[in-house]
Order: C-alpha cells, then sequence, then structure tokens
C-alpha cells in the first residue's frame, strides 16, 4: 500500500464524522440512551489512548467500530456474570417426574379478543415495551437483537462470542417469559 | 422423538423465526398432537410474533439519536484528552 492512500485518525472531527454512527450501532444493540452514550464516548477515549496502534489500513470508522464491538462484548459479559445475572423465572419444572413439564401456574391458558387486542398498535407497542424491559439485561438484549432488529443468528453468535444453542436457550426464556407478561397484562385485561 | 413441554416449546420459538430444521419441526408436529398446553403456547406464540413485528414498526420509527448537547460534551471530554 503506498502512504498516500493509508487512512490517517482525526480524533478533532471523530464527534462530527462519527458519533451518530457508533450511537446506532450501539443503540440497536443495548437499548438504553445513557448507556449507549457512555459506550460511545468510552470507545473515543479508547481510540484516543490506541491511536499509535492505528496502522491506516482500515478506515477510521471501521478502526473505531471494532474497538465499540469489544465495549459491547465487555457489556454482555458483564451482564453474563455471576454478579449481574438476574435469572428469569422458571417456567419448567428442572427436576423430578415432571422434568420439563410445564410448572402449573405458568401454563398457558386461552386469551380473549385476541385478534382486536393485535390491533391497537400503540398501546401495545407500550405493553410490550414494559414487558421487555422486565426482562433480565441480557434476555432483553439478545431478544431485541434477534426479534427487533432481525440480526442473523449467526451474527448474533460471532458477536457477542455464544454458541447459537446458547442463543436459542435464551430466546425460549424471554419469548416464555413475554408470553405470560403479555397474558397478565395484556390479553387478559 | 419424544419430547419434554420445554423442548417442545422451545423448537416452536426457534420456529417463529423459521430456524427449526425438518427434524426437529416433525418432533415438535408429534408432540402438539398430544399436547394441549403446547398447543395453547404454539397458537399464541404466532400471535406474539405479530405484536412483535408491530412493536418492532414501532421502534424503527422513533428516532433515537444523540442529543447536541450530549455531542458537545463527548467532544469538549474527547479534545481535553488530545
Amino acid at each position: 500500500m503506498s502512504s498516500t492512500n493509508k487512512h490517517i485518525l482525526n480524533p478533532n472531527k471523530w464527534v462530527e464524522l462519527h458519533a451518530d454512527y457508533l450511537f446506532n450501532y450501539t443503540i440497536s444493540r443495548i437499548n438504553n440512551h445513557d448507556l449507549a452514550k457512555d459506550i460511545v464516548q468510552d470507545t473515543f477515549f479508547a481510540g484516543l489512548k490506541a491511536k499509535s496502534n492505528f496502522q491506516g489500513k482500515a478506515s477510521e470508522r471501521t478502526w473505531l467500530i471494532s474497538i465499540l464491538k469489544r465495549k459491547i462484548i465487555d457489556h454482555y459479559r458483564k451482564i453474563n456474570s455471576a454478579k449481574g445475572k438476574a435469572e428469569i423465572k422458571m417456567n419448567f419444572y428442572t427436576n423430578g417426574d415432571r422434568e420439563g413439564e410445564w410448572i402449573e401456574e405458568r401454563v398457558p391458558t386461552a386469551w380473549n379478543s385476541e385478534i382486536e387486542k393485535v390491533i391497537e398498535n400503540n398501546e401495545l407497542s407500550d405493553a410490550l415495551e414494559k414487558c421487555i424491559s422486565g426482562l433480565p439485561e441480557k434476555y432483553a438484549m439478545v431478544f431485541r437483537m434477534k426479534t427487533i432488529q432481525q440480526f442473523e443468528t449467526e451474527d448474533i453468535c460471532k458477536e457477542l462470542e455464544i454458541t447459537s444453542s446458547n442463543l436459542w436457550v435464551i430466546i425460549h426464556r424471554a419469548r416464555t417469559q413475554l408470553r405470560k407478561c403479555m397474558e397478565e397484562n395484556w390479553f387478559k385485561n | 422423538m419424544k419430547l419434554s413441554c420445554d423442548e417442545a416449546s422451545k423448537i416452536c420459538d426457534k420456529n417463529q423465526y423459521s430456524e427449526a430444521s425438518l427434524w426437529e419441526k416433525i418432533r415438535l408436529n408429534f408432540h402438539l398432537f398430544l399436547c394441549k398446553k403446547c398447543g395453547q403456547y404454539s397458537k399464541q406464540n404466532t400471535t406474539l410474533t405479530k405484536c412483535y413485528e408491530i412493536y418492532k414498526d414501532v421502534e424503527n420509527m422513533k428516532k433515537n439519536c444523540l442529543t447536541k448537547d450530549e455531542k458537545i460534551h463527548i467532544e469538549k471530554e474527547l479534545k481535553s484528552r488530545v
């Protein structure tokens, strides 16, 4: 590569050129404005610190995104660690004769006025928002990435460094929990 | 061949994203044939997927960006470190 088409870093322009892009990237994964803002800011600081490692092979933005990706994995690890591990309510017996069966009070029961309830867009979204934010953070994050952002399974697994069976367990727990929450707060009142 | 309700509903969830394998779908349908509880779950799951679609559209219309002040703040912090 000749020196003329080597990329250079210009931290003075980072906010102007890349803040919106990095913020959007973050908020689609971490649905919390303040947290996403902090992560973007941290990314810029880390970039500044690591400035001398930049070899000019990738564009400035690509380079910043690679730092941001690490920050997002770090965040995921934190919420997945023993300390941050808020577990989801169990829906199935996990041992004994009835292992794998629905726990009595979690059995899906019939809903009334299902169709009409789906048509009320805005209120429905509010109810869903509430239920999703009631999930432990890890579950909400993976559920959103898969269902709302509709990222490919493979990409999510790569990004968060988890296996696909991990991912489906998380999705399964999130969805059974959301079903219960929506049953109580939306479909049954 | 036999699945527990936990496993069956997990496949049912996977199937909402059209990512269950053929074998998984066969086992799921066999289970659903026998299990009313999971039948209910499966039916409601389809409804919920529609709800999530609506939610997705509403979410995507929201504009989520940094405010001017937040950017100025980051800019200041950053410049103080350059």
